[in-house]
């Protein structure tokens, strides 16, 4: 086995270890992938609750803060991610005091994904039965109540459902973050791999990434078979 | 006064609607004054405004203009909170149940408690209650999907009764369901009424609905309220074209005499057509008798039908009448010196 392993997969047993090895690499995929995952879910969430209650027809419209905040979702959506991470170096800077590694990537990663996962947000909401919030307000229930208990409730299985994609999505951008100075997997496939023409390292690289995926896909399938009913 | 305060007193309710640059006047200057106990009914087309003007009571629908009295509360001047507490004492169901999916049956009777301050065991007990009342205790841990659309309704039911509100408002409530559950569902809502003393308002575009259960009746075209009044004199007594349509579809008349034209009797009959309206003790036959003795004047019948409405003999009758011509008269003013509604039908095929 070791031997089949060491004979296919050089590379990758030679970068297995030390401070760029894979070991580090997965860690730093991880690491990037879930606290830009956290932060951008909140920002998302809270974004998009905002986008659903103020529009026209929601429970507490408001023209101008919609128009605006529709207007600066949009805006970030559109700019290409390996731009926005040159454009926000110097803001980066300001808010984690560097701007490589993995942790100089959290924030353009979750500038990048919060205002996707924020229309999500919106998209997953919307589809809530308005039916279902009026019978809420006839109820009486205040606006905050109806959020909490209406929106997210019975939105549950359906933000879960955005809430994988959004983090499968940034999987994809963690590698690209990787690449240009971020570390992680996606520095491992091209600055070991592909440029010193080491495919293996590409590969199983590439496999890792595969992994974390399915793993994400299933646990959020998982759930949302669970809850709904 | 004469007429106590009504619980529910909409005051000349205008509702207009902005929708790309156009004025959509829904509701038109109505008035209703809904006195406690009253099972009140609006009737009208899809369009009419019933709902929207319902939707006002409990201020889902603000109004463009007109007041909005309920429990001599005037709910326009209430702030958000205050209008949210009020809203308890207005419970309200839905044509599609609008129960939340992710909640058990429990879960959604629960569902506006959870507000109300009891305790755990005190909210169970409720919902325990609430249940057995709408016949759905054998159901707590069923999910929604899981239920009919009858017992989806109950369980809407079970949900708007939990803070006992005194008004129970119904949209349309057994417009998605088959006639079977209709009336179980009224029947509900009729025992609703007379045991808890609850005041509902009932809006349907169905008059066999508004006859089993209410007590007054509205009629709405247009976003106007064209009429109002007591179920037997809506029923007995239509003064619209558009209650009269909804009274003759109720009780088939309006088809019988199409079939009537339709199938060639029309040639067949001699003598005239009389239709007769009636509420209260007479019936058929005495009539039919004493035009034959007093007259010598025959009565065939065509079509006949009899319901009770709060107890009360409904009739309706179409005849033949045939003998001398002026025996024939003089039947006809005899039956108009009756308490009956005399009309008489022509037959001849007229360019509709």
């Amino acid at each position: 086995m070791t031997g089949l392993i060491n004979k296919f997969l050089p590379n990758v047993v030679a970068n297995w270890e030390g401070d760029n090895g894979f070991v580090v690499a997965i860690w730093q995929t991880l690491y990037m992938t879930f606290v830009s995952a956290l932060f951008a879910g909140i920002i998302g969430i809270i974004l998009g609750i905002l986008l659903v209650v103020t529009a026209e027809d929601g429970i507490a419209p408001h023209k101008n803060f919609y128009y605006w905040l529709d207007k600066l979702v949009n805006l970030f959506r559109s700019i290409p991610f390996i731009i926005l991470l040159a454009v926000i170096g110097p803001f980066t800077k300001l808010i984690v005091g560097q701007t490589i590694g993995p942790t100089g990537a959290l924030v353009p990663l979750v500038i990048g994904t919060a205002p996707f996962f924020a229309r999500q947000v919106q998209l997953a909401l919307v589809e809530v039965d308005p039916g279902v919030i009026e019978a809420a307000e006839a109820i009486g229930l205040s606006p905050m109540k109806i959020i909490f208990r209406v929106y997210l409730r019975e939105g549950l299985p359906e933000l879960i459902r955005s809430g994988t994609l959004t983090i499968i999505s940034l999987i994809g951008l963690t590698a690209m973050a990787g690449a240009v100075g971020g570390g992680g997997l996606g520095n491992m496939a091209i600055s070991v791999g592909y440029q010193r023409f080491e495919n293996d390292v590409t590969i199983v690289s590439m496999l890792f990434i595969l992994v974390l995926v399915f793993a994400i896909q299933w646990v959020g399938d998982f759930a949302v078979r669970k809850l709904e009913h | 006064m004469a007429e106590q305060n009504g619980i529910i007193q909409l005051k000349n309710i205008d509702v207009t609607f902005q929708n790309e640059g156009k004025t959509i006047e829904a509701v038109k200057d109505v008035s209703i004054d809904v006195q406690k106990g009253d099972v009140f009914g609006v009737i009208g087309y899809s369009g009419a405004g019933k709902s929207t003007l319902v939707r006002v009571i409990n201020l889902l629908q603000k109004p463009t203009a007109g007041s909005v009295i309920v429990n001599n509360q005037n709910m326009l001047e209430l702030s958000q909170k205050e209008l949210r507490t009020a809203r308890r004492n207005i419970g309200m169901i839905f044509q599609h149940f609008n129960l939340m999916n992710s909640l058990t049956v429990y879960g959604n009777v629960d569902f506006p408690l959870r507000d109300s301050g009891l305790s755990k065991a005190d909210r169970k007990k409720k919902i325990d209650k609430l249940l057995d009342i709408v016949g759905l205790s054998d159901r707590a841990k069923n999910y929604p999907s899981q239920l009919s659309g009858g017992q989806k309704q109950r369980v809407a039911i079970a949900r708007a009764l939990a803070n006992d509100p005194e008004i129970l408002i119904s949209d349309e409530a057994t417009s998605a369901l088959d006639p079977k559950t209709t009336t179980e569902i009224l029947d509900l809502l009729g025992r609703l009424n007379k045991e808890l003393g609850i005041t509902i308002v009932i809006i349907t575009h169905e008059m066999d609905a508004i006859k089993q259960v209410c007590n007054r009746v509205s009629v709405m075209e247009n976003g106007r309220l064209i009429e109002e009044g007591s179920l037997l004199d809506i029923f007995g007594n239509p003064k619209e074209q558009l209650t009269k349509d909804f009274v003759n579809t109720s009780t088939h008349i309006g088809s019988v005499l199409d079939e009537i034209r339709d199938s060639g009797i029309v040639d067949k009959l001699s003598g005239r057509l009389i239709e007769l309206n009636y509420i209260g003790d007479s019936t058929n036959e005495p009539i039919v008798v004493e035009l034959y003795k007093r007259f010598q004047v025959e009565a065939n019948i065509l079509f006949s039908n009899i319901e009770r409405l709060q107890n009360t003999t409904v009739g309706i009758m179409l005849f033949a009448l045939t003998g001398e011509d002026d025996k024939v008269e003089q039947a006809i003013q005899y039956l108009n010196s009756l308490k009956v509604n005399v009309k008489e039908i022509s037959l001849k095929k007229e360019g509709k």
